[in-house]
């Protein structure tokens, strides 16, 4: 166990330095990374092009012998596959045929059938050849590739095709090599077309088999204006036999001389075939994509919290990639060569390699508290994970390396493959992706500056008031940097499924991407694929390129080894030598006329065919598809796949048929056929399909668009785009409109508004029925939540301070004004306080003579204050660390020596304990003023109220000097007041009949409100709401409230509390010093101290069954059993602090700085969604029902559907709605929602959950 | 490839394609039969619980599993179809789809049965399984029982035990990679077991034959097969239980309001 701790430990602490490194030298580091990763894959390159195409290796026939299986010494000119015998050996037999002189008397068939019915007598000079040297007697049958049955799916061809016997290829199969069939058939044309599939096709067809050479030049068609037939005789040999191919040779030559020919006759070429991807593989292969990608989708899904998203994601894959290449590379550098297909394990190996560790730090890191500098965070999210990572590599090690002991060479090689890769995607992610991340971070935390700096320069006054300097700190804001107005980012709106659809094609010019790439693949594939095209011209480039090409070849001219890779513009062989002369080849013309003459010489030149031999004549197969020999192999069942065949030299035969021996052959149908319309149908089939293929994509593409057509007609509706005038209550600024115009449905939810503060609202509290808020000029307002109507005025009659005089006047009738005038709060003169009329049984509080002279020159601390401890703990992140939390003594008082001695009037109102009000001070105020009417406590006007509640018709009023008042709802006056502590309130609960006080210093003081009257008094007022707080006894003004300190907790925490929340007999506060504390209400006995949090307690939700959860600045969301004591879960859902947190009987809903609404299981602390709001939103939250949740936005709250994350509606608040944010949110008993906006309360109904509700 | 050739070159003597995918769509044919019995009390039950939420979201969930079964089926049958008929896809379309109609139904079938068993064994013994609940884990699963198929499918093994028994760690480890969970193992085994002595039954009746059977006329790696085909079935329904849960849970809430 040691052992491990000690092992975990020095883990741990190593990645921490590697953290920081990375994160120092991210420049340096990313190109070390990078140019080992070219290092490794360089290897790479010795590697063959990936691809199917044959690869040719071209020897001499002379000394040709059959390669040995073993490799031999000499390999370095021959390639690899050069091993073995091959499959079989081709000799095709090349015949030139043309009917000479010709006569006009012939028809367009005699061109053709004659010499076709040549191939008969050649056929059985093949057939009858035999080779007798002094060793023994050998045939084509001993020599040739037996043949068994065809493929059973071949029916069709089984006619044609030879079986049962020596593979012998010529167009006589059409006929079944019977020259009896041939001279009876009507049509040959018909007879070679009935085999041909129908459609477009790449692949070789019947007739390209037959004869040896691709369609248009074998001249067997009626339009042919060469009037030469070409076809070969392929003969398939199994074994190579010189003597015999020799004398077959020389017997063919003597038989049919070809006297102009010259072709090379020296080389033999090999051709290995690599292995066909078919359909049958592809699917699977394209199915282990689409599983790869999705887990890439999935995994990279979950980056979070970052800068950029796809940033990262990228480099993720990146990591992946590169490692895979890397493992290749090496493994290809130490000798192993891969066998395995590489597209086919590279699926499994990246899942293998799996992008979990890359996730698991990003997310790691990004759980670090956001306030640490860059490195540092790096440093702790890695030692953080540090041990999972390690554990788990180590797991898969030994998993892989169990795999490797399994002992069969594929799952070996995979297995090694799979270690090496998973090493260098170790190394990768600990320098690539960590240095990424770490840029990434850092590129967030600028992005926050610019964000944070303008909003700060930004920020709007506070308006400047008489009492502003003693009593009025800043509104609280959610944070300084949230404040920015941006135009309201699109929303996540309802709308119908068929619209996001149409809408998320239109964002992403899907379609119209997916066609483009569909078209450019097509053809890339048809350029490919094209015998002619690109494919041939790389093999050609790669036996070019190659030095084992022409190894053999010795003085070979270059373009003899190569395949002409375009066949001259005219296609036949007379046009292309002009194109391609031979430079070793004499000029056959003269020969040629001379023989053409001699059988008619009155005839014009040109109606005398001639037969040229050509260079491309050479190597003639080269013409054909590139999967002309698998497919002739794969009839039989042979596969050529990952072997090789040995084409020989071509064996040239020149055939003159004299006119008569045409017409003798002549059929009877053959002259029905017309003389064809010369000259105007040459190369009349090509250019039909090329026609027909145009014809088809225009239809395809009308279609297309009828088809789009529909689907718009279908999908959108006649009055699309008018959305806005169709609802024409509302205008279509005022909308969340989304882009595209759709507007969500109106209902009947308008809001009340409740005017009559002078300032901006700080406190609310209700309990159902009534309703109290609290503005900073420390008003305090009671408002029946049913009607609205405001029901009391504390201060009872109207106070007014006259920015002029700097006292209080009387006003009377000023809460019949129902909108106060903002302005006259603008003075700036008065530090506080005031005076009040004798006469409305007020004290007259005389104030010391103001000094207008210090306040000219005094320094503007606004900024540095934000007293909202309620909901939010000062998140000056720039301009404190953490750990100081609250103590902004030492800001003030330096800011202040360089003015003047701080006079205690002004220090006041700083929220500071260090410069609090003296004590004495206060009192002796108090002292001077009379004794209030009913005979209790004055109240303190001077100093704001910080926290309140309410519970029956009481008001507890918590301020900033320390004072806990208690005040009639109803009748508006002081009941009781507690001065026993000095320090600020800071949060107030009051449940029953104790109040819990929070206090600036750390404290937590226990009061118990004791109200002496008849027991039969005590009465419950107002339904037992669905509210977590019990109901309340209500109390009659004759009582006598008195308000008693029972239980001090001095230290509750070492930092200033900053939330307070009761239920269920529990207390439970939340502070600065990153814990939080559970009492018992009763006895104020401290139950638990709640630790795991790394920053302060920003939010705290305790309700009545017993769930608590907290939220912290550091983004943490943790829950907890409050009768253990123990977490249920921990998750990290925000950058920077939450600000508010609910939960629901199934979830657990929490607000953040980063303006981020998060939806969390709360059983198993999953997050299900998240909510992204406009900046400056995220901050208030409401749940009105199980699923309806209610966030407050600027000038406007918003109803989202708990169970989609789907926004149902926006509610504006009034009309000048800019810039009043929602701060404070309470949901009411009867599913109404209060917030405050400005110095207004809105008081929104909403009816449709009523209705869902009863 | 020797083997494989070789049993090309026998089977091209006989009527080969004809005899190619049986061993396949053996095991699928009998899953889906050991299906039918369990679905019609599953439907029943739903019928009987009218419960309108849980019957769309049950019948949604089924759907899935359904087509995710359906493709597997046909993508793992083509990944069965030996590589030298490569140059003729027609014929090997026509192979895939000569063969019986009813079998990838009746894999999807018997994918969804499992997928919804999963997660209601999970229910009923009151152990959620909170293991690796997210999709990445999810697709990873399926890429392994994939891999894992086309490992018995091109692999060359000395010998059939060597295979079976490498087939059996990968299932074990697909096991402990992405479920761990007891009750997950328990239903796997049970899986296989049935599957395969329904399986073993249908041959004994001459339904259909092996080519190459080598433990009591069956392919001894077939229970591996269906062990982690049980368990990746499995994984996805626990998943698309777990994302429907959420809905579920608030929408019965209400329900229960009202």
């Amino acid at each position: 166990m040691t052992v491990r701790e000690r092992l975990r430990e020095k883990i741990s602490a190593a990645f921490y330095r590697h953290g920081l490194l990375c994160a120092s030298y991210p420049v340096p580091i990313i190109l070390f990374t990078s140019a080992s990763i070219l290092a490794c894959c360089y290897p790479l390159l010795r590697l063959p092009l990936p691809g199917t195409g044959p690869v040719e290796f071209t020897t001499r026939v002379r000394d040709y012998t059959v390669p040995s299986h073993e490799p031999q010494g000499d390999l370095g000119e021959q390639p690899d596959w050069y091993r073995g015998p091959p499959v079989a050996y081709i000799q095709p037999v090349l015949v030139k045929a043309a009917v000479s002189p010709w006569d006009s008397t012939l028809v367009p068939v005699d061109v053709f059938r004659s010499p076709l019915g040549r191939v008969f007598s050649l056929l059985e000079e093949i057939r009858n050849h035999v080779h007798d040297d002094g060793s023994g007697i050998r045939s084509l049958e001993a020599l040739c590739l037996q043949v068994t049955d065809l493929l059973p799916g071949l029916r069709r061809m089984q006619r044609v095709l030879p079986e049962h016997g020596c593979l012998l290829v010529s167009p006589g199969n059409y006929w079944q090599n019977q020259r009896e069939l041939f001279d009876s058939d009507p049509d040959l044309l018909k007879t070679v077309h009935q085999h041909e599939p129908k459609g477009l096709h790449t692949s070789a067809t019947l007739r390209d088999l037959l004869f040896g050479v691709p369609v248009k030049h074998t001249g067997v068609s009626l339009y042919s204006r060469k009037r030469v037939v070409t076809y070969t005789i392929t003969m398939v040999l199994g074994s190579y036999d010189a003597r015999f191919l020799s004398s077959l040779r020389a017997r063919l030559r003597q038989l049919h001389p070809s006297v102009n020919c010259s072709l090379r006759e020296d080389h033999m070429v090999h051709v290995h075939f690599k292995e066909e991807i078919g359909m049958a593989e592809l699917i699977p292969l394209v199915t282990t994509y689409i599983i790869l990608f999705a887990y890439i989708y999935f995994s990279t899904r979950k980056i979070d919290m970052v800068k950029s998203k796809w940033g990262l994601a990228l480099a993720a894959v990146v990591t992946v990639l590169s490692s895979l290449l890397m493992s290749v590379g090496l493994c290809t550098l130490f000798g192993l060569t891969p066998t395995l297909n590489g597209g086919e394990i590279f699926p499994y190996l990246v899942v293998v390699i799996g992008l979990e560790n890359v996730l698991v730090l990003t997310k790691s890191v990004v759980s670090t508290p956001v306030d640490l500098e860059v490195k540092l965070r790096i440093a702790q999210g890695l030692s953080n994970e540090s041990w999972s990572i390690m554990k788990n590599m180590a797991t898969e090690l030994c998993i892989i390396l169990i795999g490797y002991f399994t002992l069969v060479p594929a799952i070996q090689e995979f297995c090694l493959f799979a270690v090496v890769g998973l090493v260098s995607d170790f190394f990768l992610q600990m320098f690539f992706f960590t240095t990424v991340l770490s840029i990434d971070i850092r590129r967030m935390e600028l992005a926050d500056l610019n964000r944070r700096l303008p909003a700060e320069a930004g920020m709007p006054l506070p308006k400047p008031g008489p009492l502003r300097p003693r009593e009025a700190p800043p509104p609280p804001r959610p944070s300084p940097h949230t404040i920015t107005l941006q135009t309201p980012a699109f929303r996540n709106l309802r709308l119908p499924k068929r619209l996001r659809v149409v809408y998320f094609l239109a964002r992403t010019r899907l379609a119209q991407r997916f066609i483009m790439v569909g078209t450019v693949i097509w053809i890339g594939i048809l350029a490919y694929t094209d015998p002619a095209g690109l494919r041939t011209y790389l093999a050609a480039q790669v036996s070019e390129q190659s030095p084992l090409g022409d190894g053999g070849a010795g003085g070979l001219p270059p373009h003899l080894g190569v395949a002409p890779v375009f066949p001259g513009p005219g296609g036949d062989p007379v046009g292309t030598l002009s194109v391609l002369p031979a430079p070793a080849e004499p000029t056959p013309l003269p020969e040629n006329q001379s023989q053409g003459h001699h059988g008619a010489p009155g005839e014009g030149v040109p109606l005398v065919p001639q037969i040229s031999w050509g260079a491309e004549d050479e190597e003639g197969w080269r013409r054909l598809s590139f999967r002309h020999w698998p497919s002739l192999f794969s009839y039989y069942n042979i596969t050529l796949a990952k072997r090789y065949i040995s084409i020989l030299p071509v064996i040239p035969i020149t055939l003159h048929l004299s006119p008569r021996e045409a017409i003798e052959t002549r059929h009877p149908q053959d002259t029905r056929h017309p003389p064809p319309p010369s000259l105007k149908t040459n190369d009349l089939p090509a250019d039909l399909t090329l026609y027909k293929v145009a014809a088809l994509g225009l239809a395809a593409g009308v279609l297309l668009v009828l088809l789009l057509f529909c689907l718009y007609r279908v999908l959108c509706s006649r009055n699309y785009g008018q959305n806005g005038v169709a609802h024409g209550r509302r205008r279509r600024g005022d909308l969340p409109c989304d882009d595209y115009g759709y507007s969500p449905p109106i209902s009947e939810i308008s809001p009340l508004l409740l005017c009559g503060h002078s300032m901006d609202i700080e406190c609310l509290a209700s309990d159902g029925m009534l309703l109290a808020s609290c503005c900073l000029a420390g008003q305090i307002r009671v408002w029946d939540t049913q009607t609205g109507d405001c029901l009391t005025v504390i201060p009872k009659h109207g106070l007014r301070r006259s920015s002029s005089s700097g006292c209080w006047e009387q006003r009377d009738g000023w809460d019949a004004v129902g909108v106060a005038e903002p302005e006259n709060l603008g003075g700036g003169t008065e530090p506080g306080g005031g005076v009040f009329d004798e006469g409305e049984g007020y004290p007259l509080r005389r104030r010391t003579t103001p000094r207008p002279a210090l306040f000219e020159n005094q320094p503007d601390l606004t900024p540095l204050i934000d007293t909202n401890f309620d909901s939010q703990p000062p998140s000056h992140l720039l301009l404190t660390p953490p750990r100081d939390g609250f103590d902004f003594g030492g800001l003030v008082e330096k800011a202040y020596l360089e003015h003047e001695p701080p006079s205690p009037g002004l220090t006041a109102s700083y929220p500071s304990p260090l410069s609090g009000p003296p004590p004495q001070r206060r009192r002796s105020l108090g002292y001077i003023q009379p004794p209030a009417p009913q005979g209790q406590e004055t109240p303190d006007w001077e100093s704001a109220v910080w926290a309140m509640e309410l519970r029956g018709n009481l008001i507890a009023a918590g301020r900033s000097n320390g004072k806990l008042e208690l005040w009639d709802a109803v009748e508006g006056s002081l009941r009781c007041s507690n001065e026993d502590g000095v320090s600020g309130i800071t949060a107030l609960a009051f449940l029953n009949n104790r109040i819990v006080a929070a206090r600036l210093d750390g404290s937590l003081d226990f009061f118990t409100v004791d109200i002496n009257k008849p027991l039969g008094l005590l009465q419950y007022r107002g339904p037992p709401g669905r509210s977590n707080m019990p109901p309340s006894p209500c109390y009659s003004s004759e009582d006598v409230i008195s308000c008693q300190l029972t239980r001090s907790v001095q230290c509750a925490h070492q930092k200033p509390i900053t939330v307070l929340r009761a239920a269920a007999g529990r207390v439970v506060t939340g502070s600065q010093d990153h814990t939080v504390r559970v009492y018992r209400l009763e006895d104020s006995c401290c139950l638990f101290t709640l630790q795991g949090h790394s920053g302060g307690i920003t939010a705290i939700y305790i309700d009545q069954t017993m769930v608590l959860a907290s939220g912290g600045q550091d983004g943490a969301i943790c829950l907890w059993d409050v009768l253990t004591g123990s977490r249920v879960s921990h998750v990290y859902g925000h950058r920077g602090d939450v600000t508010s947190l609910v939960c629901t009987t199934s979830c657990v809903i929490s607000s953040g700085l980063d303006d981020l609404i998060c939806i969390w299981d709360r059983s198993t602390g999953i997050k299900l969604y998240s909510i992204q709001q406009e900046v400056g939103c995220g901050a208030s939250l409401g749940v009105i029902s199980e699923s309806l949740l209610v966030t407050g936005g600027q000038g406007c709250v918003s109803f989202w559907d708990l169970n989609f994350g789907d926004l149902l509606q926006t509610v504006y608040l009034g009309q000048s709605s800019d810039g009043q944010g929602v701060r404070q949110l309470v949901v009411l008993n009867n599913a109404a929602i209060v917030c405050d906006f400005g110095s207004e309360l809105s008081l929104v109904y909403v009816p449709s959950v009523l209705e869902k509700l009863d | 490839m020797p083997r494989l050739e070789e049993h090309c070159w026998r089977r091209s003597c006989t009527s080969r394609v004809e005899s190619k995918n049986y061993y396949r769509e053996n095991w699928v044919a009998s899953k889906a039969e050991e299906m039918m019995s369990i679905i019609t009390s599953v439907l029943s039950n739903v019928y009987g619980s009218l419960h309108s939420v849980q019957t769309a979201n049950l019948i949604r969930r089924g759907l899935v599993l359904f087509t995710v079964g359906v493709f597997l089926a046909l993508v793992l049958n083509l990944l069965q179809v030996q590589r030298n008929v490569t140059l003729f896809p027609e014929e090997v379309m026509a192979t895939l789809f000569s063969s019986a109609w009813w079998i990838p139904p009746c894999c999807g079938t018997a994918a969804a049965v499992v997928g919804l068993l999963y997660p209601c064994i999970d229910s009923h013994l009151g152990e959620p399984h909170k293991f690796k609940r997210e999709w990445a884990s999810v697709m990873r699963c399926i890429a392994v029982f994939v891999g894992i198929n086309h490992a018995s499918a091109k692999l060359d093994f000395a010998n059939n035990v060597q295979l079976s028994l490498t087939l059996a760690a990968l299932s074990l480890g697909l096991w402990w990679t992405f479920d761990r969970s007891r009750s997950g193992f328990g239903l796997g085994i049970g899986t296989a077991f049935l599957a395969t002595v329904i399986t073993q039954l249908l041959v004994y009746n001459g339904v259909y034959q092996y080519t190459y059977p080598d433990f009591l006329y069956v392919r001894s790696w077939l229970p591996c097969i269906f062990f982690s085909g049980g368990v990746t079935a499995g994984n996805i329904g626990r998943q698309l239980a777990m994302v429907t849960h959420y809905h579920n849970a608030t929408l019965t809430i209400h329900e229960n309001r009202k």
